[in-house]
């Protein structure tokens, strides 16, 4: 009994991540695979051919490398920007006192449970209103806006953990609020601010709502929106559709392989973000 | 009150640029969708809105797909939340184990489908469950296990179309449920289990005794997300059977969704939006009173 335990719970894995994995080998499978004009079944994809001629074939059509680039430049800006402004905002609820401080808080956290999809309409008219209507900034702004809330809450829990003791040394040698926030808050919180920084990136780089709303331009469009075009005029060309896919899950699954030894819970006293 | 300008002077500079963008666009356009959903609203000329009362929300009450749409909502909420909780924290706790090797790898590839994009997910699932024997689970189902004699058209009908969306969805879950009790179980010191080995208790008593009530306060945040979750649930459904066949899948989301932007009756659309609301804040009120309070010590 002893020693059948461990082959048991090895095998409940494996036979779990038959299920996770098997639709993507299907996926990458069929990626290979070229002249599929019906879906092909998984004796034809195992005994076909293999070639990348899907990849380079998808990539070069339908402006895809421009979308993909499009999605990249939108989602590293809004990363970067978010994570600045969401670890200054937390630092304002986690170490500053004023009044009405958790009544805010509270209000940021209302909005979370709220559907978020019909927000679209009045967050289209302010857009439009600031002249932003089908640019980057308009869309970025939205992202930005949008996701502060989360982060917020996220972080906040990480650097009320941090002890206040802390801060003595940097006000012994002259240092202000701002000094204390760069050198002790941010560093110590790196595998926070690295996890909210995955959510970040994969939440814009998923997101298609907002981009197919706000987006006109035919050139500006971003990789989601890329997909769905794919899916839609080469909707027979299946290789060609899971070659476009594929290349779509890379940039994330890289980020995520990169930072997962920093990769981090929320605070569950202050709860979080779901990914 | 001197004190209170001086204090807000101090954390302005951290707090106001995230306070004021989540005031325009968090914060007010959640007030604006209310007042819209007491309107016949005009999008391209709002001032012509007509003002209609409470008429939105009666229709509401009158609409028959918004009964298929709730009982779809909450079955998918029945449905996912605890399957994604069951396997999450089963193949958390097998990881955990001991004797378990290659940690990392299990923890990532089962992490995997939470970080790919549900627009990849969604149509490889429509394209996994296609109708007839080219369909790669018809193909299963049929020609290789020998299960059925008939392949299914699976997104032909209500049922089999709903178990597609929830099997995606409990699919792209079951890792985040995974990863957030992984951390936890982490966090609970070795000396608690030694100490219930000493007193005889067995596997399953120690989870049962141990465990799960330290795990309580992850449970609560666990739950608390995947119901939220589910019912804002939109893009799979959305993208697999766009609320199809005959209306008959859609999630309040998704005939929100329909009722906004294809027939751009945005006023309903407002309205079925704060019942929603209401219903997420019922259905997580009792544990939203004790979110955030909830710690524990070792």
């Amino acid at each position: 009994m002893r020693k059948l335990m461990p082959w048991v719970a090895h095998l409940v894995l494996v036979l779990g991540i038959v299920v996770v994995v098997g639709p993507f080998v299907y996926m990458i499978l069929t990626s290979l695979t070229s002249d599929n004009f019906s879906l092909p079944n998984p004796t034809k994809l195992l005994n076909s051919e293999k070639s990348l001629d899907n990849y380079f074939e998808a990539w070069n059509k339908n402006h895809f490398s421009q979308y993909f680039l499009n999605s990249l430049f939108i989602a590293v800006i809004t990363m970067v920007l978010s994570l600045s402004l969401a670890s200054m905002t937390a630092y304002a609820f986690a170490r500053f006192p004023f009044p009405g401080k958790e009544f805010m808080f509270r209000m940021f956290l209302f909005s979370m449970f709220v559907p978020a999809i019909l927000n679209i309409i009045p967050q289209f008219t302010i857009i439009k209103s600031l002249g932003l209507v089908d640019t980057y900034s308009g869309l970025i702004l939205l992202y930005i806006s949008t996701g502060v809330v989360g982060s917020t809450f996220f972080l906040r829990g990480f650097f009320e953990r941090i002890p206040a003791e802390l801060e003595e040394s940097i006000v012994m040698d002259g240092g202000n609020r701002w000094t204390i926030f760069r050198s002790i808050y941010i560093p110590l919180s790196l595998p926070a601010i690295g996890t909210l920084g995955i959510f970040a990136f994969s939440g814009t780089w998923d997101e298609f709502i907002v981009a197919l709303t706000l987006i006109k331009t035919e050139s500006n469009r971003t990789l989601p929106i890329a997909l769905q075009l794919f899916r839609g005029q080469y909707a027979t060309y299946y290789g060609l559709f899971f070659a476009a896919s594929t290349m779509a899950l890379l940039p994330i699954i890289i980020i995520f392989i990169i930072f997962q030894k920093q990769f981090v819970n929320p605070n569950l006293s202050e709860g979080g973000v779901k990914g | 009150m001197n004190k209170a300008i001086k204090q807000y002077v101090q954390v302005a500079p951290y707090l106001a640029l995230g306070f004021i963008m989540t005031c325009i666009f968090v914060l007010y356009p959640l007030i604006k969708g209310v007042y819209i959903s007491f309107f016949e609203y005009k999008v391209i000329n709002p001032s012509q809105s007509l003002f209609l009362g409470w008429a939105n929300y009666i229709k509401v009450f009158h609409d028959p797909i918004i009964y298929i749409a709730l009982r779809n909502t909450l079955l998918f909420a029945l449905v996912t939340v605890p399957l994604q909780w069951a396997f999450g924290i089963l193949v958390a706790m097998v990881i955990n184990l001991q004797f378990i090797r290659f940690k990392v790898f299990f923890r990532l590839v089962y992490y995997l489908p939470v970080i790919s994009s549900w627009i990849v997910v969604s149509y490889l699932f429509q394209f996994l469950f296609a109708d007839g024997s080219s369909g790669v689970v018809n193909y299963l189902l049929v020609d290789f296990f020998h299960l059925r004699d008939e392949p299914i058209a699976w997104l032909q009908n209500t049922w089999s179309a709903n178990i597609v969306i929830w099997l995606l969805s409990v699919w792209k879950g079951v890792g985040w449920v995974m990863i957030m009790y992984l951390a936890a179980l982490q966090s609970v010191p070795r000396s608690l289990y030694e100490a219930a080995a000493i007193d005889g208790a067995k596997g399953a008593r120690t989870f049962i005794h141990i465990t799960l009530p330290l795990m309580r306060p992850m449970t609560v945040y666990v739950l608390i997300n995947l119901i939220i979750g589910a019912f804002q649930a939109f893009i799979q459904v959305f993208l697999i059977t766009k609320g199809g066949p005959l209306d008959s899948t859609h999630l309040l989301n998704t005939y929100m969704f329909k009722h906004a932007f294809q027939y751009f009756d945005f006023g309903y659309a407002a309205a079925i939006s704060v019942m929603l609301g209401l219903l997420i804040f019922i259905f997580t009120y009792s544990q939203q009173r004790t979110f955030g309070k909830d710690r524990i010590e070792y």
